[in-house]
C-alpha cells in the first residue's frame, strides 16, 4: 500500500496525475511539467513535499551528536540558520543529503522520502553514548514548498499582521511564523535554484493552507506542481537526487560535493576514509554534458569511451526546460569529466555523442544578503 | 477522461489505427499523450521502412519518460508526418488530426486491435 500526504485527495480532486515515488503516492504533475517549470522559473509555483522525512534532535548532546553523523560544521548553524549536510558511512557512501535547521533548543533535520525509514534507524543506531531525543515528525506534520522569483512578494500576504518574519528572512534562514491563523515554521530553502521558501505545519491545517496559498495573487499567480517539474527544476542547477547523483556507492568527492565536508570540525563518521579519498583524488566523479549526436540521455544509460569501453553511465538526463535542450549528468572516470571532454551514451543500443559542458547548466537565483 | 474516437482501432500499446483507401495512417491515443506529458522529442522511421506488428518504428519522448512506438499493423512506410520534427506539440493538442505520425501501405498482418468500445474497457481496466 503506497503511502499518501495529507494533500492526496486535494490533489486528485484538482486533476493531478498521481504516481508512485519512494513508496508514496505523489502528484507527478498538475497541468504539465513544462509550464509548472516555466511558472517556478519566472513566476511562483507550490509543492506538496510532505512525503519527506522530518525528524527533531533535542537535548544536551543534540549539537554533538548532529556532529558526529553529518559531514557538515553543525556548531557553525546559528539559531534561525539552517545548512545542507551529508550523512556518510565509514567508506565515505552517502547515506542520505539532509538538511539541518536550527531552531530554539532543537535540530530540524528533513530527509529524502525513500529514506526515511533507513536515516531514522541509522540516527537512533549512531545516538549511543549522547544524551538526545530523536522525534519522528513526518508524520504530524505537512511540508510544502513555495518557490520562484514572486514567491517573497506573494507569501507576505499569507503572513499574519502580528508576526512579519519573510520579508527579513536571510538565504537559509528559519523562523517560526503564523500564517492564515496557524503557526507555521518557514524557511528560505528549497529545491529548484530559484529563490523560494519551505513551510512546515500541523498535517490537519494542510488542505487550508494550500488552498490558500494558490489563491494569493492574481488567479493563476501561483501554480500548483508536480514532481515532475521539481525534477526538471532541481535538475538544471544541477542539484543531486539520491538514488542519481548519490548513494551508498558513490562519495561526496565523485558527487563534487567535497564542499559539504568539513574536516576542521572534528571526528565524524567516515571522516578516515573521505580524508583519504581527498587527498589521492576520486577514480570518477559526476559530469554535466549535453548530447552533441540527436537524443535524449536518461538515468542509468551507459557511457562509453569513445574507444568504445564502458567507462560510466548517465545518473539524471532529460531536455532541460530552461535551456531547451537535453542535458545529462553522469559518472565518469575522472579524466573524462572536464569540460570539453567527449564520450557516447549508448541511446537504444546506439551510441550518441556527448561534449561534457560546466555545471550548474542554470545557475541558481537565490535571494542573498 | 480522454478521447477514443469512435471509427479508428487501438493498440493495447497505445496507437490508434485509420484507414484511408488502401493505407493505414498512425498514431498515438489521447490516452497515451496525457501519460507522456508534453512530447519534446520523436523519431519517426525513414520512408520505404518496413515493419512487422508489434515492432517498434520509433521512439517519443517526454521531459520525464521515454516511450517506443510499435506497429499496430506491419507494412512499409509511405510518408511521415514531417511537420512534428520541430513541433510535437500537435501530438499533445490533436493527437488523431495533426498529430498523426506515419501512414503506411499495410502487409494484412496486424497486432490483435481492438474497437473504440474494448479500448476503453482496457484503459479503464488499467486505471486500478
Amino acid at each position: 500500500m503506497l503511502k499518501r500526504t495529507p494533500l492526496f485527495e486535494a490533489h486528485r480532486a484538482a486533476g493531478a496525475r498521481m504516481v508512485e515515488f519512494g513508496g508514496w503516492e505523489m502528484p507527478v504533475q498538475y497541468s504539465g511539467i513544462i509550464e509548472e517549470h516555466h511558472a517556478v522559473r519566472q513566476g511562483a509555483g507550490l509543492f506538496d513535499i510532505s512525503h519527506m522525512g522530518r525528524f527533531m534532535v533535542r537535548g544536551p548532546h543534540a549539537s554533538a551528536f548532529l556532529q558526529h553523523v553529518v559531514t557538515c560544521d553543525v556548531t557553525a548553524i546559528p539559531i534561525g540558520q539552517s545548512n545542507y549536510g551529508l550523512l556518510c558511512k565509514p567508506d565515505g557512501g552517502i547515506v542520505d543529503d539532509i538538511f539541518i535547521y536550527h531552531v530554539p533548543d532543537e535540530f530540524l533535520v528533513v530527509v529524502n522520502a525513500a529514506n526515511r525509514d533507513k536515516d531514522w534507524a541509522w540516527l537512533q543506531n549512531h545516538a549511543r553514548g549522547f544524551d538526545v531525543e530523536l522525534e519522528d515528525r513526518s508524520d504530524r506534520w505537512a511540508m510544502l514548498a513555495f518557490q520562484g522569483p514572486n514567491a517573497e512578494a506573494l507569501l507576505v500576504h499569507a503572513e499574519d499582521a502580528e508576526t512579519s518574519e519573510l520579508g527579513n528572512l536571510p538565504f537559509h534562514g528559519v523562523a517560526l511564523t503564523s500564517m492564515f491563523g496557524v503557526n507555521v515554521l518557514i524557511a528560505r530553502t528549497g529545491y529548484t535554484g530559484e529563490d523560494g521558501f519551505e513551510l512546515f505545519f500541523d498535517a490537519p491545517n494542510a488542505e487550508m493552507i494550500w488552498a490558500r496559498l494558490l489563491a494569493l495573487g492574481a488567479p493563476g499567480s501561483v501554480k500548483p506542481c508536480g514532481l515532475g517539474a521539481r525534477d526538471s527544476l532541481r535538475f538544471e542547477p544541477c542539484l543531486a537526487l539520491y538514488g542519481h547523483e548519490i548513494s551508498e556507492t558513490i562519495n561526496p568527492y565523485e558527487a563534487r560535493l567535497g564542499w559539504v565536508v568539513k574536516f576542521d570540525k572534528g571526528d565524524f563518521v567516515g571522516r578516515e576514509t573521505l580524508a583519504a579519498i581527498k587527498a589521492r583524488g576520486p577514480a570518477r566523479r559526476l559530469a554535466g554534458f549535453e548530447m552533441v549526436g540527436r537524443g535524449i540521455a536518461r538515468s542509468d544509460y551507459p557511457v562509453h569511451a569513445l574507444s568504445g569501453e564502458r567507462v560510466g553511465h548517465v545518473t539524471s538526463g532529460m531536455p532541460a526546460p530552461t535551456l531547451g535542450k537535453p542535458l545529462g549528468i553522469a559518472l565518469v572516470p575522472t579524466a573524462l569529466s572536464a569540460e570539453g571532454s567527449e564520450f557516447d551514451v549508448i541511446i537504444r543500443e546506439k551510441p550518441v555523442r556527448a561534449r561534457v559542458m560546466k555545471m550548474p547548466f542554470y545557475k541558481p537565483r537565490y535571494k542573498k544578503a | 477522461m480522454s478521447t477514443i474516437p469512435a471509427d479508428l482501432r487501438y493498440s493495447k500499446s497505445d496507437e490508434w489505427v485509420r484507414v484511408e483507401g488502401d493505407e493505414v495512417v498512425i498514431g498515438i491515443t489521447d490516452y497515451a499523450q496525457e501519460q507522456l506529458g508534453d512530447i519534446v522529442y520523436l523519431e519517426l522511421p525513414q520512408v520505404g521502412a518496413t515493419f512487422a506488428p508489434g515492432e517498434s518504428f520509433g521512439v517519443i519522448e517526454s521531459v520525464k519518460a521515454s516511450s517506443d512506438l510499435y506497429a499496430p499493423v506491419g507494412g512499409e512506410v509511405t510518408a511521415v508526418n514531417s511537420a512534428l520534427e520541430h513541433d510535437q506539440q500537435p501530438i499533445n493538442s490533436d493527437p488523431y488530426g495533426a498529430g498523426w505520425l506515419v501512414r503506411m501501405r499495410p502487409s494484412g498482418e496486424e497486432e490483435e486491435l481492438m474497437d473504440a468500445a474494448a479500448y476503453a474497457a482496457y484503459l479503464e481496466g488499467r486505471s486500478h
